[in-house]
């Protein structure tokens, strides 16, 4: 029986890579990966922590959160191909239209 | 009876209904429907009063509350109607002469593109007025009292493409507005002293020494400041001149006969008060006897035929007021009630000679008419005959219930400033009437190819009021035809108590009788041998007194020191205030406040790069500094 906390730490390692990398790539294609990297390291806590309680409610939540990032993965990569068919790259520093 | 709340009704409903489907009625269903409906509240003012004489004094007045208006905190006010003796006279005068003078515009107003709106507006004159005159407390009254104010104004600014009559309109409201402000005044007061607007509960709270002198004085003073306002006395009568800018039936109707009364009615429905009082009376009939020989001398010189007939109410009701003030109010109400026939019959003849000469004012480019006009003309003399006060029409009776009023309570002064204006009266009457219908025709060629008489339609209200012009005095017969020959009177005796006053030997009134009889023929001989038999005289005397006839000619130069005393240091100042305060300080405020925001946006704009990373670090930081506040 690994212990709980062994898979907390490996769900913070996650997190903080998603982030780490989220802030670091400068392509919106890897970035959006970060951003599904940081949901499952999410995703690790809430069945370890529900397979601890012994509740099933945290694994309920885990199938919404899959169910969202499919739905988000279909949108966001549709945004991020239009975006190249306009602009012919994906880098994020070139997207300033919102700029004030 | 119990239908007299029912009278200012059929005109209200009228004129609700000309003015939402006015445009689509034919021009005859918009006639006989303002006729006919004011011809409906007569016949209920009628039968109302004769419901009334059989009701017993102690029963007086008999009030109508529909519901009530206004409650708040011990502050009361019903809608309630109340009919005595005095509200149903006026309703009576208010309804008959309205509805003669209605009758008369349906052929006066014929071919004016505005025929609709001029009947609504007339509609609902009459029922603010029957409002007012039947309102059971003071502030249905100041309803009915405003609303004959906005159809006033409306009225007067009838044909507004004109700017000398949309200015006529502007100036009687803004001068109304003045006193308006004491009669407001005059209602908090009230309120103050009494605790209700309600005209029993001041009569008795009067009555019954809970308003102390001083304290009558005052509210009665407010009151008449309000009084000077609409019926047009000094200081506030530089708007009547000026409204005869509207249709002539209007002059007749609102500034002749009624509205510019409710003044007289007022102080009459107040009478306990003024009578308490003392001083408030003394200025009342003060006022009132200045008030008309001021105008009566106004109206010497004047050469527009509405104008000098303008002159002539204001000094008439100046009279009306010279009986409230001596304390004889049913000699007021007389006058007012006879005023009423033989004013407006006045003006609806000249409306007739203006009709016949295409709109002609200028008694210069009159003269001669008598032959062209036959029936104007015996009407326009029985107008003439009775307000100069020749014995046997009605308006020798109230004038002269005035000036022996006047004589018999000592006020000795207002008495001869009373028998100085009947010369007047006499006098530019008649003048009016030999430049008008007598010596050479001065007419415009042109104008004369149209002379003609007026249709039936006009000359038949003529010869009517003419008939009550010359009858209806006989209601209020003098002392010396008997203690009770005074119907009017006895008739008002509940509403207004009989002078307490010591009563003249027969012979002094007899005295009284021929002086103003003498002085009234001796105005009409003056403007005879002026006008007629030496026509050079004017000339003559204007040569020799060229600083008076200037003086009277231009009207005391009033308007001119009011323009200069009131009008242009007010405009100046609110000039100075607009371009000082409104456009530097609230303007200020307003374009900072707005200057503000943008440049508070400007600077936090900085902070919106437009990249997502900077978004998701600020994300983050928020969500670290929000997780260590929870943990630690």
């Amino acid at each position: 029986m690994i212990p709980l906390g062994y898979f907390i730490g490996l769900s913070v390692l996650l997190f903080v890579l998603g982030v780490a990398a989220f802030f670091i790539k400068r392509d919106l294609m890897t970035m959006f990966m970060a951003v599904e990297v940081m949901l499952n390291a999410a995703n690790l806590a809430f069945v370890a922590l529900a397979k601890s309680a012994g509740s099933p409610a945290g694994q309920v939540i885990v199938f919404f959160v899959i169910t969202v990032a499919a739905a988000e993965a279909a949108v966001g990569l549709a945004i991020i191909l239009l975006v190249f068919r306009q602009k012919k790259s994906i880098k994020a520093e070139e997207m300033r239209l919102m700029k004030g | 009876m119990e239908i007299f709340w029912l009278i200012p009704l059929f005109p209200g409903a009228s004129a609700l209904v000309l003015a939402v489907l006015g445009k689509w009625l034919p021009k005859k269903a918009v006639s006989w429907l303002a006729c006919l409906s004011v011809f409906a509240a007569f016949l209920a003012s009628a039968v109302s009063f004769f419901g009334l004489l059989r009701v017993p004094a102690e029963s007086l007045p008999v009030v109508k509350t529909l519901f009530p208006w206004i409650q708040a905190g011990s502050f009361r006010s019903d809608l309630a109607l109340q009919l005595d003796p005095l509200s149903s006279l006026m309703t009576l005068v208010v309804s008959g002469v309205g509805f003669l003078i209605h009758v008369y515009s349906v052929g006066y107003m014929a071919h004016d593109k505005g025929y609709r709106r001029y009947f609504t507006y007339l509609n609902l004159f009459t029922f603010a007025m029957l409002i007012l005159v039947l309102g059971a407390n003071l502030v249905l009254m100041f309803v009915g009292w405003e609303g004959v104010g906005l159809c006033s104004y409306l009225l007067i600014g009838f044909w507004f493409e004109k700017p000398s009559a949309a200015n006529a309109g502007k100036k009687a409201f803004i001068v109304n507005r003045i006193g308006d402000a004491g009669f407001l005044l005059g209602i908090f007061f009230i309120f103050l002293t009494v605790g209700s607007g309600d005209f029993r509960a001041i009569n008795s709270a009067v009555g019954g020494g809970v308003v102390t002198q001083g304290m009558a004085t005052l509210i009665a003073l407010l009151f008449f400041v309000g009084a000077t306002g609409k019926s047009a006395q000094i200081p506030l009568y530089v708007w009547l001149p000026d409204a005869m800018e509207g249709p002539t039936p209007v002059s007749a109707l609102i500034h002749a006969a009624t509205m510019v009364t409710a003044g007289v009615y007022m102080v009459c429905r107040l009478n306990l008060l003024f009578t308490l009082s003392g001083a408030a009376g003394q200025v009342v009939a003060l006022v009132g006897a200045v008030t008309a020989v001021f105008a009566a001398t106004m109206a010497l010189t004047q050469n527009d035929i509405k104008r000098v007939l303008a002159y002539s109410t204001i000094s008439q009701i100046g009279y009306m007021f010279i009986g409230c003030g001596v304390g004889a109010y049913a000699a007021g109400m007389f006058h007012l009630y006879t005023h009423a026939f033989f004013k407006s019959l006045l003006f609806l003849s000249a409306g007739s000679v203006m009709h016949a000469l295409s709109g002609e004012l200028d008694m210069r480019k009159m003269g001669g008419l008598r032959k062209y006009l036959p029936l104007t003309y015996p009407a326009f003399l029985v107008g003439a005959i009775a307000i100069a006060g020749v014995p046997f029409l009605s308006g020798f009776f109230s004038k002269d219930a005035i000036l022996t009023q006047a004589f018999a309570q000592g006020q000795y002064f207002i008495w001869a400033l009373g028998l100085m204006c009947a010369v007047l009266t006499a006098f530019y009457m008649f003048r009016l009437i030999f430049l008008t219908f007598f010596g050479p025709e001065r007419i415009d060629p042109q104008v004369k190819e149209h002379l003609h008489e007026s249709p039936r339609v006009m000359t038949v209200p003529l010869v009517v009021l003419a008939f009550f012009s010359v009858v209806a005095g006989y209601v209020g017969l003098p002392v010396v035809f008997g203690e009770r020959a005074n119907l009017l009177t006895r008739f008002l005796e509940p509403v207004i108590r009989p002078e307490a006053e010591g009563h003249l030997s027969i012979n002094t009134e007899w005295m009284l009788i021929l002086a103003s009889v003498a002085v009234a023929l001796c105005g009409i001989y003056i403007a005879y041998v002026f006008y007629l038999r030496s026509p050079r005289t004017p000339h003559r005397l204007v040569g020799r007194f060229p600083a008076v006839y200037r003086l009277l000619y231009n009207k005391y130069y009033v308007d001119e020191t009011y323009n200069a005393v009131f009008v242009k240091p007010l405009v100046g100042g609110s000039r100075a205030v607009y371009d000082h305060f409104d456009l530097r300080v609230i303007d200020g405020a307003v374009d900072g406040t707005a200057a503000a925001a943008g440049f508070a946006g400007k600077a936090l704009s900085v902070l919106q790069s437009g990249l997502v990373k900077d978004y998701a670090l600020a994300f983050l930081l928020g969500v670290a500094v929000f997780l260590g506040y929870l943990l630690f």
